[in-house]
């Protein structure tokens, strides 16, 4: 007796979400299985990888990622390079030096930073904010008018600023929107709905659920993910059918086993293979819960991630 | 079909004998209602109720241990395919494999670094928890029986990757008392493999071309009589194997289709080859989706510290938070002149907040107080965090230790800095900002304004 297989099909899908525009251009969603089962159904579009690079250049970086910047003294520079990175989907800009409470650079100083970057490359843009929230409100649809035409999906829109970077974004410049939310489905599916009553359409928006680093409350991330797909497939709840994205790095490379150097925790080993390990394991747990893209730093995590998802999908 | 507690409750011999490992025999039955554990464990079942209620009760996936003394685990008895629907009950275990092909010389380096890697996290020893032993072709007996000491003498579960019968039993007369795994049945040799581990009493691992042939073969080897099985559900690709390990767990759970009703082998050394970074991300992957024993290439700090981590937190269970233990923690080289940071013993506001102090660069003593487990707010709500508490652990536990008399309280408890200074005469105490992320700036002013 043959072994009876029993698909899961969903008649509803996760939306599709284009960014970028020309031969480039992305598409993310799409699929009306859970993430990665193949032998349900159609996937869709497969998960995308994107590089981070940041206005600041390369912050306390380890050899591998500096090697590979190497005789960049730009943002525009750093942003060619990234985009040539074996397995590079898109192009993540992060905008941390305009935190008020870090570097504090102006509006002005970024934008140009914005442009140039943009001029620079043809990969797909993510733009991503100074995560301070009064200063995204200000800065986010400035970026938004500034690359008019380029599709660039805007990181992000929170509850307390989705009205202005909302409807800049979604509205007056036709970009897309990321909505961050902090790993609550319930969180998301308001912050979509609010942003869906501005008026920005459904396929302009994108999530950003909230992450963290595996083994740092990881257990949220995987339960919201699961669940909002869940919702958004079997229940066919519209409000919560966007794709996911989940900028990996911003959080890998903030915890003490991707900082510590060899010298203070010697029986760790090379910081750089933890950092690597952190961002490829913390990528590839994001993906198996629902992400649609991540967000990667090192070359060697972005290549692994893109061949994973190669082999996977 | 499914019974309620309470009918079983009426079955069993109500005594609350505590043998079962419950307080009473109502917890007993509540418990295998849900599917939780066997009607088996209760030692004074009478033998009809036994066979009413079995397979009635039966858990839709059967918790089989392997290893002996302090290295048993128990595999599988998982009831729900997503955590947040209940829990996760058995952890996945790594194992560390090794090949008869491999130099001798490599092989042993190879079980040298396996205990390389074991530390503390949240009350949880992680460590390699297996090694895999794996005959590779045409590799004598002699051979593999001398790999398969080498193997042992680590200390670790052994999982005996072999095809041939009589190899398999030279293997098992070294080390059955340890109880192995077998994984060595398939369809050519199924009926001798089973009785090859039924004689050992071990643990026998099953592998099929693909999910047809796997079901055929453990409907057989049921029907013969054992039941004490895992699957290997490694396939010729990644996305084979990740189709087998996801139908077979959702079979067994899902479906109800109890021939697939058994803790999985991943073997992600095969899949991965040489490439360490590709057995991390599989690593990470099969732990998400359902791999009972995942097969690594090897293990270091680098590998293990994402993905205990990982496992830590996915197989925490949601309904008891997850704490660190009370105490001072020292951070940055502090000494007992640095200033002291207090907050609760919650794991993620342990986490988040530690990660900040340590990004400050300043020397603070993070002292932690008992506070069930419960982030800030609520266990302030729950009285677990008040000026009483925190002036009782600090008189008991702190006072003695370290010399600094300056106290930062959370910024969402800053109400209790009153009570805090009239309880602790001689404290200064400071409230700290309402997130953890100001933490960092919180500090660089507190630095410019000379008050550390």
């Amino acid at each position: 007796m043959p072994f009876n297989r029993k698909p899961q099909k969903f008649n509803a899908s996760i939306r599709e979400v284009e960014i970028g525009v020309g031969e480039k251009a992305i598409k993310i969603g799409g699929e009306n299985v859970f993430p990665f089962y193949t032998f349900d159904g159609d996937l869709g579009n497969t998960p995308k990888v994107g590089v981070e690079i940041s206005d600041l250049g390369l912050d306390n970086p380890v050899p591998g990622i500096s090697a590979y910047y190497e005789g960049c003294t730009t943002a525009a520079e750093m942003a060619k390079k990234a985009a040539e990175m074996e397995g590079a989907d898109f192009l993540a800009l992060s905008l941390e030096g305009g935190d008020p409470n870090g570097a504090n650079k102006s509006v002005d100083e970024l934008i140009a930073v914005v442009k140039e970057v943009a001029e620079a490359v043809d990969l797909p843009l993510v733009v991503e904010g100074s995560k301070n929230v009064e200063k995204d409100s200000e800065l986010l649809p400035k970026v938004a008018e500034a690359l008019q035409g380029k599709n660039v999906l805007i990181l992000s829109a929170k509850e307390e600023n989705y009205k202005a970077i909302g409807a800049a974004a979604g509205l007056a410049y036709n970009q897309k929107v990321g909505a961050e939310s902090a790993v609550d489905i319930n969180l998301a599916k308001q912050l979509n709905v609010v942003t869906t009553q501005l008026g920005v359409k459904p396929e302009s928006i994108v999530m950003n659920v909230g992450t963290a680093t595996a083994g740092y409350g990881y257990e949220y991330v995987v339960s919201t993910m699961d669940r909002i797909k869940a919702a958004a497939l079997s229940q066919s709840d519209a409000t919560l059918q966007m794709p996911i994205i989940t900028p990996v790095s911003a959080e890998t490379w903030g915890v003490k086993e991707s900082i510590s150097e060899e010298a203070d925790a010697p029986e760790w080993g090379s910081r750089e293979e933890r950092a690597i390990a952190m961002e490829i394991e913390t990528a590839a747990a994001d993906l198996m819960a629902g992400s649609n893209a991540v967000i990667l730093r090192h070359p060697q995590s972005v290549a692994t991630i893109a061949k994973m998802i190669k082999e996977l999908a | 079909m499914a019974l309620n507690g309470i009918q079983i409750f009426k079955l069993t011999p109500k005594k609350n004998c505590k043998e079962c490992g419950c307080p009473t025999c109502m917890a007993f039955s509540m418990k295998v209602a849900q599917g939780a554990l066997e009607l088996s464990k209760c030692p004074y079942m009478s033998q009809e109720a036994l066979d009413s209620l079995s397979e009635a009760t039966a858990p839709p996936m059967k918790s089989i241990k392997v290893g002996a003394g302090d290295n048993e685990y128990t595999l599988g008895g998982e009831t729900v395919l997503y955590r947040h629907e209940k829990t996760f009950v058995s952890k996945t275990r790594y194992a560390v494999s090794v090949c008869t092909d491999m130099a001798d010389d490599a092989a042993e380096a190879k079980l040298a670094e396996v205990s390389k890697v074991d530390y503390e996290r949240i009350g949880e020893q992680m460590k390699v928890e297996m090694v895999y032993v794996n005959c590779g072709s045409g590799a004598s007996a002699d051979k593999y029986v001398e790999l398969v000491k080498k193997a042992a003498a680590t200390g670790r579960t052994l999982v005996l990757g072999v095809k041939d019968v009589e190899i398999a039993k030279a293997a098992l007369e070294v080390c059955k008392d340890g109880k192995p795994v077998l994984n060595g049945a398939d369809a050519s040799n199924y009926a001798e493999m089973s009785k090859v581990a039924t004689d050992a009493g071990v643990v026998l691992g099953v592998s099929g071309a693909n999910l047809d042939e796997l079901y055929d073969t453990v409907a057989a080897l049921e029907k013969s009589g054992n039941k004490n099985l895992v699957l290997d559900t490694t396939g010729a690709t990644i996305k084979e194997t990740f189709a087998n390990t996801v139908e077979v767990r959702r079979a067994a759970l899902k479906n109800e289709d109890r021939t697939f009703g058994y803790p999985s082998i991943v073997n992600v050394s095969r899949l991965a080859r040489d490439d360490r970074h590709m057995a991390q991300a599989l690593a990470s992957v099969f732990t998400m989706k359902y791999g009972s024993i995942v097969v690594l290439p090897g293990m270091d700090y680098a590998d293990a510290l994402p993905l205990y981590g990982l496992r830590q937190n996915l197989f925490t269970d949601p309904q008891k938070p997850m704490k660190v233990a009370p105490g001072v923690y020292p951070l940055n080289g502090a000494d007992e002149n640095s200033i002291i940071v207090t907050t609760v013993d919650f794991a993620l506001t342990y986490f988040v907040v530690s990660g900040e102090l340590e990004r400050s660069g300043v020397p603070i003593n993070l002292v932690i107080n008992d506070a069930g487990g419960l982030s800030v707010l609520t266990s302030w709500a729950a009285g677990k965090f008040s000026s009483g508490s925190i002036a009782k652990f600090f008189k008991e536990e702190v006072e003695g230790k370290l010399k600094c008399r300056k106290m930062i309280i959370p910024g969402k408890v800053a109400v209790l800095k009153g009570d805090l200074e009239s309880k602790l005469p001689g404290w200064e105490i400071i409230v700290a900002p309402r997130e953890a992320v100001e933490l960092v700036k919180f500090f660089k002013d507190m630095q410019a304004n000379g008050e550390l």
